[in-house]
């Protein structure tokens, strides 16, 4: 174990969903819950970060928990907020500027789409107020684009959905807790062709919090540290097809999380194939095809075989969103990326309940991916 | 005519043609217009005219209606489904755009697809406002 190992000691959840509770109420829940799980109280943290994006600013726990003076940030970056919560959290415990950091974040979104703002994202206003700006189409076009180039049939995207509802019906924390059939998922409104309504994750509420700290003194906390291996965030590179480009380049370069992933495998010196559970980013179903691959855990086209022959299963050789992911989650968006290493701390720690992949799994791995362009990936070992 | 987004298209004798950028460094292509090249970090940019032809690369069909900022002043009630693409031009540049073809049995990766203007809104003139869509080729002639 080197100076520089940071581990998870920690881990917190409210239940995700639509409550009265408000965003920030929820976060305060996840990060007590998170201290409770380390064993410690709110003043041994010595520096946060937290995202939130429509719930207010995350350092406003500390009103709630108490004002300890410790330095903390709050951190916006789309879908990948969570993610790059914790990379901050893990990297301000490597450089030695405390011991113990807390990653939390919540939110809570108001029913439909995101409605975006042009000009947040250096846009002009006309490609917004003509009906192009949303996040739906681009996961419709991307995927159809997708399908097509690699020979896949639109029955991938309903077995994504349908194993997400049956793995959420398994989660008690899950908003989606009910198994929906192939057939209804098939035939649900064509919300963005090829994606209908249940291939779609829905806006939610929820908060996540994770107690970190540096891997020699993680057993004073817990007999079972979970260490986090890696831990890499990347941005586009120039020709990558992302969401909100009113044009794309002459020449498609990889997605930003095939570098994001790329890096984590080589910084924790394992292989996609030494991975026994995966939390992928799937706000639709499409997005889970595609991020199976440019993660590395499939070839382009392997997935329909794969979806069907049961490898993605809790009980298969690659479990893919054990707990349902952002499908049967929802995505408050500053906790989402937080709620995926949640979970795969649960399942190496061998805590699942009746959703546990089997044989004592050690290496897990999780995936975000935001607007416009930016992916955070971590792979978690027990 | 009132156009939502007169600098992106120039007319011509045969017509609207969609405006773009070429970087004067490297040659990449843009649409719309950019300041800056992504590819090389240049900022040597020149307008350059991307035609008003292509094949479709990707498509859906908006199946619902947008929430703001989208403004074609429709309601719930009112609301037709509105095609939305990718149309690859002739330099590769992959322009995104509304289709004015909302039938998916209609539409297919590679046909050929031709520019046109759609009234997407009424102003509080009572003018028309358009946009720049695409239609496939075949249903207007070329």
């Amino acid at each position: 174990m080197s100076e520089r190992d940071v581990a998870i000691v920690g881990i917190g959840l409210s239940p995700f969903g639509r409550h009265d509770a408000s965003g920030l109420d929820q976060g305060v829940f996840a990060a007590r819950e998170a201290l409770r799980d380390a064993g410690i109280e709110w003043k041994d943290v010595g520096i946060a970060f937290g995202g939130s994006t429509d719930a207010g600013n995350a350092d406003a726990i500390g009103a709630r928990l108490g004002l300890t003076g410790i330095p903390f940030t709050n951190v916006a970056n789309g879908c990948a907020t969570g993610g790059s919560s914790l990379a901050c959290a893990v990297s301000a415990v490597r450089s030695g500027a405390a011991d113990v950091a807390l990653a939390v974040g919540f939110d809570k979104h108001t029913r439909g789409a995101f409605n975006a703002k042009p000009r947040d994202w250096g846009l002009e206003d006309w490609y917004g107020e003509t009906g192009m700006m949303l996040t739906t189409q681009f996961f419709a076009l991307k995927t159809q684009r997708y399908l097509h180039e690699h020979g896949l049939s639109e029955d991938v995207l309903s077995l994504v959905a349908e194993r997400a509802f049956r793995n959420g019906a398994a989660t008690p924390t899950a908003w989606r807790r009910e198994a929906i059939p192939l057939e209804r998922i098939a035939s649900s409104m064509p919300v963005n062709p090829p994606l209908r309504k249940f291939m779609f994750c829905n806006p939610a509420e929820g908060g996540a919090a994770l107690v970190l700290c540096k891997a020699s003194i993680a057993r004073r906390f817990t007999a079972r540290p979970v260490l986090l291996k890696a831990v890499s965030v990347r941005t586009r590179d120039h020709g990558s097809f992302e969401v909100f480009a009113p044009g794309l380049a002459r020449e498609i370069a990889p997605s930003v999380t095939v570098a994001a992933s790329k890096g984590a495998f080589e910084e924790a010196g394992v292989g996609p194939r030494d991975i026994r559970v995966i939390q992928i980013q799937d706000t639709d179903a499409g997005t889970e095809i595609m991020h199976m691959a440019e993660n590395g855990f499939c070839a382009h086209g392997e997935q329909e075989r794969l979806l069907r022959d049961g490898s993605t299963e809790i009980g298969g050789r690659m479990p893919i969103n054990t707990d349902g992911g952002c499908l049967a989650n929802g995505e408050p968006i500053g906790a989402s990326g937080l709620r995926q290493v949640h979970e795969v701390c649960l399942q190496l720690r061998g805590e699942a309940g009746a959703r546990q992949v089997p044989g004592g799994p050690k290496l897990g791995y999780t995936h975000v991916y935001g607007a416009p362009g930016v992916s955070a990936v971590t792979v978690l070992q027990c | 005519m009132n156009l939502a987004c007169p600098h992106l298209l120039r007319e011509t004798p045969g017509g609207f043609v969609l405006l773009g950028s070429r970087c004067r460094g490297c040659d990449e292509h843009y649409f719309p217009f950019q300041a800056g090249c992504t590819r090389c970090g240049g900022v040597d940019l020149e307008e350059v005219v991307l035609g008003d032809r292509g094949t479709l690369w990707t498509w859906t069909v908006q199946g619902f209606l947008p929430k703001t900022p989208y403004n074609s002043g429709e309601t719930d009630a009112t609301f037709r489904p509105y095609g939305v693409g990718y149309v690859e031009m002739p330099c590769g540049v992959k322009v995104e755009s509304r289709l004015t073809e909302n039938d998916p049995a209609k539409l297919r990766i590679g046909m050929p697809m031709r520019l046109v203007l759609e009234a997407y809104r009424t102003a509080e003139d009572g003018s028309k406002v358009h946009t720049f869509a695409f239609a496939p080729a075949s249903e207007i002639g070329s």
